[in-house]
């Protein structure tokens, strides 16, 4: 089981929650399917471009990145720079 | 990649990294033999130059080329005619580049020419007819934000709020973050601040303007030599806006003169190109220096509201900012990374911030290193300091005491990983500087700042020559060094000496995508890969030497650049070096490399903490800096000098924004000072040496423990600086620049409310 955190203005796309619990899985890419089945509403902000914070450590674009099981996750808006 | 740790020890040795050898490029750049945008020419070549709109917005009702086109020795004119329909995610920039049915700013693009001369060019856009219908026009983030302001876009509804609203506006988005109940916290506080800031827009102010040269064939092969950060994206832009594919469009970066995050997208090229394709000749377009002001993007000027609670003993009980950037003419200011970067030095339980991102009659913003983080930090850091005045607590103790630990949670969301914010500030107490004693009219100010750094996309090529050195190619354009630094870590990583390795900046036809050097990501991302690509060379190394030894290949080792025989079994041979592999290649099985295409994770955060002696002329308001500390958190230095012009280059650039800096538009809605002569960079005659220090919190997820570290040292000094003349001047500087007329209007101001 992993907990998902998602950001402020992101939360009224999840149905108005802050957290989201979701089940069985292993990377990244699965997340975001089960992210997107569960709360239609987040698949356009996926779609687009998010990052992804595993544990503390941020990710962009990585499918694979492996999230162990009661890993701390959460959505971002997409982290760039200048 | 894990951090390189070999037991018993708490690090890992180096031999090179860490030193500071002379850049690769040093020697061009001092002699004036390195070739920058507007440097590179072709045979037939044709001078490109752009008609902008002189109104602030206007409808465009027409435009009539047909007098420009009948003038000898023009040869092409594109207008928006000449850019279609273009992927979703291109429309603003298509827009920008070209302006449709209005100019949404003074400088916006109408109509570009290709012409025999410059002369023929200019005289040309005098010929070419735009008929425009002015309109009403906003240019103040706080007025646009208002439901009458006049609107740039009919179809900008505000995204982001809990229900959508009916009518458009300039409000492109609405943006919150934070965790616990900030009311709950602010009734804990003992002592509660709360204030309103302002800050100006200002420009990367990069020396070289934008300059490209474009050649499409007329089967539709294309070349395009740019001045950029990120040639691969240019590439992609111009492809999409052109209707090409990516393989038909080689794009090549040139050696670049500053870019500061102000070179991370497309003005001129895709036009260069448009003007090419039309004529059939090479074409080159280079920006004058009012153009660069006026139609390149500066950053976002800002107001923002800050209010924080603290117990007696200085713990903030909660902190909430209302952040609104404009962005220019266009949807996309930094707003989110400004938001979630606003509270991230502090551990708190109630945090929340809002931000929004409104549109103006300016151009377009572009990235300026830790986009939208310097301005909140000096809003935030500002109000810290006065917690502290306030307090009575030393602002480094106050600073401590709600410093961010690893592992805590951040005000943006995740919990942190290892983070050096705490030893920073641990360093800025135990400086000299720190107890330094201040002389009249001078005053010290001390802030923190956080940004998140990232990885991305990269990919390396690394090239044994058989005499044993190495061609070592990146792709990402070097904008701090980076060549110096690629080239230290391949010598590191195979044993030979720095000088061996040579390392260019591939174009976009010999290496895979590389992402934009940005999000101080080069150091760190095309780090990692040239220590994939150096130790999959090494494999193969070690299989080459065993087959001439004829023993197993998991019988060999590297070490200090030598192939040896290891373990029980492997017999004994006289260790075979590099050269001497690489020398007998072509008869082992040819050429010898190692590549990695990688897409970069785990990039660490960084924090920073600015000391800032200023001086100001109580008579005239004007400020000086008279001693400047930056203390950054580096994980680990490649190249200590270049990360210390890091530190140097943000301080600097900070000064400039804190004191000078700002874009100043009149009632026309024109921006009245397009040019260095008035828009006033700093020089080396108004700094003191700035002074670095460099902490070293290794990074878990990077061999060597490499944070990015070339946006942290622009997000403290506004905050620094402010906090510093504040202390001089005794009274609050809440707006910036800190100009004199600024200065001495608030010592005036605080002498009238004394009487």
């Amino acid at each position: 089981m992993v907990e998902v955190q998602i950001w402020g203005s992101l939360q009224q796309a999840a149905d108005g929650r802050a957290t989201v619990e979701i089940a069985d899985v292993a990377t990244v890419k699965a997340l975001f399917s089960a992210l997107a089945e569960a709360h239609p509403g987040l698949a356009p902000h996926l779609e687009k471009g998010v990052s992804v914070s595993i544990d503390g450590q941020i990710f962009n674009d990585a499918w694979f990145e492996p999230i162990p099981d009661g890993s701390e996750v959460c959505i971002l808006p997409r982290i760039t720079g200048g | 990649m894990p951090l390189d740790v070999k037991p018993g020890l708490e690090a890992r040795k180096f031999k090179l990294v860490g030193t500071r050898p002379l850049r690769p490029d040093g020697i061009d750049k001092v002699t004036g033999r390195a070739r920058f945008g507007a440097d590179m020419s072709a045979p037939g070549m044709l001078v490109g130059r752009i008609l902008r709109s002189p109104h602030a917005h206007a409808r465009i009702r027409s435009i009539d080329v047909s007098k420009a086109a009948a003038l000898p020795g023009v040869k092409a004119i594109v207008t928006r005619d000449d850019f279609g329909d273009c992927p979703d995610d291109l429309v603003d920039i298509r827009d920008n580049v070209m302006a449709r049915e209005k100019a949404l700013y003074e400088g916006h693009a109408v109509a570009a020419v290709a012409a025999v001369s410059a002369s023929v060019a200019r005289q040309a856009l005098k010929l070419i007819e735009v008929d425009y219908e002015v309109l009403p026009h906003v240019t103040d983030v706080e007025k646009a934000a208002l439901p009458d302001a006049p609107l740039l876009h009919d179809d900008m509804v505000t995204q982001g709020l809990e229900e959508t609203p009916a009518k458009p506006s300039n409000i492109a988005s609405r943006c919150q973050f934070g965790h616990g109940d900030v009311d709950k916290g602010f009734a804990q506080a003992d002592l509660v601040v709360e204030r309103k800031f302002r800050t100006e827009a200002t420009h990367q102010g990069y020396i070289e303007p934008h300059a490209c040269l474009a050649t499409m064939a007329s089967d539709g092969q294309a070349d395009l030599w740019v001045c950029t950060q990120g040639h691969y994206y240019v590439r992609e832009a111009c492809a999409g806006l052109l209707g090409m594919d990516l393989s038909m469009l080689r794009v090549t970066a040139s050696e670049i003169g500053g870019g500061f995050g102000g070179k991370t997208t497309v003005f001129l090229e895709p036009v260069a190109l448009a003007l090419s394709r039309k004529s059939n000749r090479p074409v080159k377009l280079v920006m004058s220096r009012d153009e660069v002001f006026k139609a390149s993007g500066p950053t976002s000027s800002s107001s923002i509201w800050v209010k924080i609670g603290v117990t007696r003993d200085g713990r903030i009980t909660a902190a909430e900012a209302l952040i609104k950037f404009q962005g220019g003419a266009y949807a996309g200011s930094p707003i989110t990374l400004g938001a979630m970067s606003a509270f991230a030095c502090y551990a708190l339980e109630n945090v929340k911030s809002v931000g929004y991102d409104v549109v103006v009659n300016r151009p377009k913003q572009a990235s300026y290193r830790a986009p939208g983080a310097p301005m909140v930090a000096f809003a935030v850091e500002s109000v810290i300091d006065e917690i502290a005045g306030q307090l009575g607590m030393d602002p480094v103790d106050l600073r401590l005491v709600n410093a961010v630990n690893d592992g805590d949670k951040s005000s943006y969301g995740p919990k942190l990983p290892k983070v050096g914010l705490r030893q920073t500030l641990e360093a800025a107490k135990a400086h000299p500087h720190y107890t330094a004693p201040l002389g009249p009219n001078q005053g010290r100010g001390i802030a923190c700042g956080f940004w998140f750094n990232f990885g991305g996309q990269t990919c390396v090529s690394l090239n044994l020559n058989v005499d044993g050195t190495v061609a070592l190619a990146v792709g990402t354009p070097d904008i701090g060094g980076s060549r110096a630094s690629m080239s230290l870590i391949a010598a590191e990583e195979l044993g030979i000496p720095y000088e061996k390795v040579r390392c260019i900046v591939a174009d976009t036809s010999s290496l895979g995508h590389n992402d934009i050097t940005e999000g101080s990501r080069v150091t760190f991302s095309s780090g990692l890969a040239t220590i994939e690509a150096a130790r999959s060379c090494i494999q193969v190394l070690c299989a080459r030497a065993a087959r001439i030894w004829d023993i197993p290949p998991e019988a060999v080792v590297w070490e200090d650049g030598h192939a040896r025989p290891a373990g029980p079994n492997a017999g004994e041979f006289e260790p075979m070096s590099l050269a001497e592999i690489a020398r007998l290649a072509p008869k082992t099985g040819g050429p010898i490399a190692g590549h990695a295409e990688i897409n970069a994770g785990g990039a660490g955060v960084s924090f920073a903490t600015h000391l800032v002696d200023s001086e100001v002329d109580p008579e005239t308001g004007r400020v000086s800096i008279v001693r400047y500390t930056v203390i950054q958190d580096a994980g680990k230095a490649i190249h200590p000098a270049y990360v210390e012009g890091q530190y140097q280059g943000g301080a600097v650039q900070g000064i400039g924004w804190a004191l000078n800096e700002e874009y100043i538009y009149g009632e026309d809605g024109r921006l009245q000072n397009a040019g260095f002569l008035d828009y006033r960079i700093p020089v080396a005659s108004d700094l003191p040496m700035i002074d670095t220090v460099i902490v070293e919190v290794p990074n878990p997820r990077h061999p060597y423990g490499v944070r990015g570290v070339g946006e942290t040292s622009i997000v403290p000094p506004l905050a620094a600086i402010a906090n510093s003349v504040s202390a001089a001047a005794g009274v609050r500087l809440a707006e910036l620049p800190m100009s004199p007329p600024r200065v001495l209007a608030a010592i005036d101001g605080m002498k009238a409310a004394a009487e």
